[in-house]
């Protein structure tokens, strides 16, 4: 292995991974305030730099700036902890997303494997942030925070493997590349091969609203039910961590959607529109930050779900389809491709 | 599902719901006894804002005590202002001119208009919906604009006067009501299309809290509450007071007893209400909106007394007992959330407690008024 190059290459990538998660996540802020804003007919942030841009700024600096407060009897490695637990892994994850063809950190041919694994590790954050911070608010949210992430795991992986099945890799760059060209080769839409694509983009859209605590489905922090559920207890960066966190993983969730279903860096329209170019990173980017406002649009519009229905959401109708989703494009997959 | 609650395990936990809680809109305490989500006893503290109001009213004249009804509900404060001229003027014997009683109509449903559309936002937001209430605000801004030009106040009125209103409405008001009113109904289309047609919504709502018409009788619950469980009663049409015989409005009761059927009961009390404007702009006649001949200082034949109007949460009463001085010997409001509120212990026995949350949202809770 060639140190001398690839540790600066990897610096770079370091540090550029980190800017990207962090930028996203503090402007994401301003983008969705800014949007509810304009949902609710408001204007929104305005006062802090033109539009409110450098809102995201002040709100980081008035973060850094409080003091972390640590509530009686609260177990206070692990309150620690739990906050790093949230951030860290989703930056973990921003090592195997392909931006464009070249542009990738690292290029590991079991990428969404490394995915799923990391993702997993977001639920025990609040898990640990709820128990450890000893209030009853936070652990009731911790408590439904599991039992729905487990619940929406299980139909996003199957999902998942019904796209490893058509494609026939982990590689996400090669499960792009299986997309190329003009957007009716996307695995989102039937005329790729397998006519299941539309349901299968859905079901998975809707388990990456649950799995991100996203609304309608932001039962751990339903602030008129659990105030603001696991995170209830932390003030300062800890709560940073947290929200920076969770806003990381819409920019996964968007970003593993893109990849999967809508042919990542790909042009939806490589020959109607040559100028555009036929790939390119900022693709990637367009098809991403729609998602993401797709995301926002749905949060400021529906009212929340109950744990309840949650729950038979996806063990009742997203599990049993997915399932029934998978044996049909394996069966695609075997007698057709 | 209460017995599903009870069954579970013996694990149970006490949860302090409140006084600071976003979904109590108030200082309202809830013990709850859980049992992981399930509520097995909800218990009610009341008491963070008592003002001893009824007590002020004993050693406060007549005329002095009139500023405090804009203080107990302070989202429909003009049914209070209503209900309290209304007893002083039976006890006192004073005539009202017609118009003031067509501009006390006026602006007592405009205000009910406001109300309702505040608690339309809150409840939405209580069940995580958050865009609808800066949507039921804007229009309630519009009601506030055309009282504060006629009260001089956006939110706790003391607008009538014992034998007729402080002041004569403006002929743009009345024009800027009919306005507002186009404006509304053309409004409501989209306010059913977003929320009350939802589908997560009506899953959050139908068949959930359910609250029988028995339940309402042992309270004493009133107004929407009790219209949503199938009764008909509303003391607009049962005890008619002020002009409201004289006006063709129905009274919208809905039989399933579940929360959906009192959002339904509320959305469309804002449609009736402004019917109840319309015909009463159309109807009101010209002349002097005060009593000619109003003593300065009141002293009422001894006696007891009581007069209950139509508030926009319900039924609210007041008794006042006289004995023959400046002053009430007793007075005693009945507040129509307190008997509201007192089912809620049977009632979100054995409920989740995100369902306990919109059962409570769907009592319109104005907790000055429970604790007055």
């Amino acid at each position: 292995m060639d140190l001398g190059i690839n540790v600066v290459e990897m610096v770079i990538y370091l540090v550029g991974i980190i800017a990207f998660a962090a930028g996203n996540a503090a402007y994401l802020v301003w983008v969705e305030r800014k949007g509810a804003a304009h949902i609710q007919r408001r204007t929104g942030p305005k006062e802090v730099g033109p539009f409110g841009l450098l809102q995201p700024l002040a709100d980081g600096a008035k973060l850094m700036s409080k003091q972390i407060i640590f509530p009686d009897g609260v177990d206070k490695p692990l309150f620690m902890l739990a906050p790093l637990l949230a951030m860290v892994p989703a930056i973990m994850i921003f090592v195997t997303i392909p931006f464009s063809e070249t542009l990738v950190a690292r290029d590991i041919n079991i990428g969404l494997l490394m995915i799923f694994a990391f993702a997993s590790v977001n639920i025990l954050a609040l898990l640990i942030g709820g128990w450890a911070s000893r209030n009853k608010y936070a652990v009731i949210s911790a408590a439904r925070a599991v039992s729905q992430n487990v619940a929406y795991e299980i139909p996003m992986l199957v999902i998942t493997i019904t796209i490893v099945l058509i494609t026939g890799s982990m590689n996400l760059r090669e499960i792009v590349a299986s997309q190329a060209g003009p957007f009716w080769h996307w695995n989102i839409l039937p005329t790729n091969g397998n006519f299941l694509g539309p349901i299968t983009f859905i079901m998975f859209f809707i388990c990456s609203l649950a799995e991100t605590n996203r609304a309608p489905f932001d039962l751990g922090e339903a602030e008129s039910e659990l105030i603001a559920g696991f995170h209830t207890e932390y003030s300062s960066m800890g709560f940073g961590l947290f929200f920076m966190g969770e806003y990381a993983n819409i920019v996964i969730g968007a970003a593993l959607t893109t990849i999967l279903f809508l042919g990542g860096w790909y042009s939806p329209f490589p020959e109607t529109i040559p100028y555009l170019g036929t790939a390119g990173a900022w693709w990637f980017l367009v098809k991403m930050y729609l998602l993401i406002w797709t995301v926002v649009l749905i949060r400021w519009t529906y009212p929340r779900v109950t744990l309840w229905s949650l729950l038979n959401l996806s063990w009742k109708i997203l599990i049993p389809f997915s399932l029934l989703n998978l044996l049909a494009s394996a069966g695609l997959v075997k007698f057709l491709g | 599902m209460s017995s599903q609650a009870l069954s579970q395990n013996k694990e149970r936990f006490e949860l302090n719901l409140g006084p600071q809680h976003p979904a109590t809109h108030g200082v309202l305490r809830v013990k709850l006894l859980m049992d992981g989500e399930y509520i097995v006893n909800a218990e009610p503290v009341l008491g963070y804002i008592h003002r001893m109001h009824e007590l002020m009213g004993e050693n406060r004249t007549w005329a002095q005590y009139l500023p405090n009804m804009g203080r107990l509900d302070y989202l429909s404060a003009l049914s209070y202002n209503l209900g309290y001229v209304e007893l002083v003027e039976k006890m006192a014997g004073i005539e009202v001119p017609e118009r003031a009683e067509y501009i006390r109509v006026i602006t007592t449903e405009l205000n009910r208009i406001s109300s309702h559309l505040l608690w339309f936002g809150a409840f939405v937001l209580d069940l995580g919906g958050f865009t609808p209430l800066l949507y039921a605000f804007d229009d309630r801004e519009q009601i506030l604009d055309l009282l504060e030009a006629v009260t001089g106040a956006r939110l706790t009125y003391c607008y009538f006067r014992f034998g007729g209103c402080y002041n004569d409405v403006e002929d743009n008001f009345l024009s800027g009501t009919l306005a507002f009113i186009k404006r509304l109904r053309s409004r409501m289309p989209m306010y059913h299309n977003l929320v009350t047609k939802n589908v997560i919504l009506m899953q959050r709502l139908e068949g959930v809290g359910p609250i029988s018409a028995e339940m309402c009788r042992k309270y004493g619950a009133t107004g929407p509450v009790l219209r949503g469980s199938g009764v008909n009663y509303d003391v607009r049409k049962n005890e008619p007071y002020s002009i409201y015989p004289e006006i063709d409005f129905d009274v919208p009761v809905y039989h399933e007893c579940d929360s959906m059927a009192r959002y339904n009961v509320r959305m469309d009390e804002i449609d009736q209400c402004m019917r109840i404007i319309e015909q009463a702009i159309a109807k009101i006649p010209e002349g002097p909106v005060m009593a000619e001949k109003v003593p300065k200082m009141i002293k009422p034949e001894p006696g007891d007394y009581y007069h209950t109007v139509e508030a926009a949460r319900g039924s609210f009463g007041i008794r006042a007992v006289s004995d023959g001085k400046n002053q009430a010997y007793r007075m005693k409001l009945r507040s129509p959330t307190f008997s509201n509120l007192s089912l809620y212990q049977e009632a979100s026995k054995g409920m989740l407690l995100a369902d306990a949350l919109a059962l409570m949202g769907s009592l319109d809770l104005v907790i000055p008024e429970i604790d007055r």
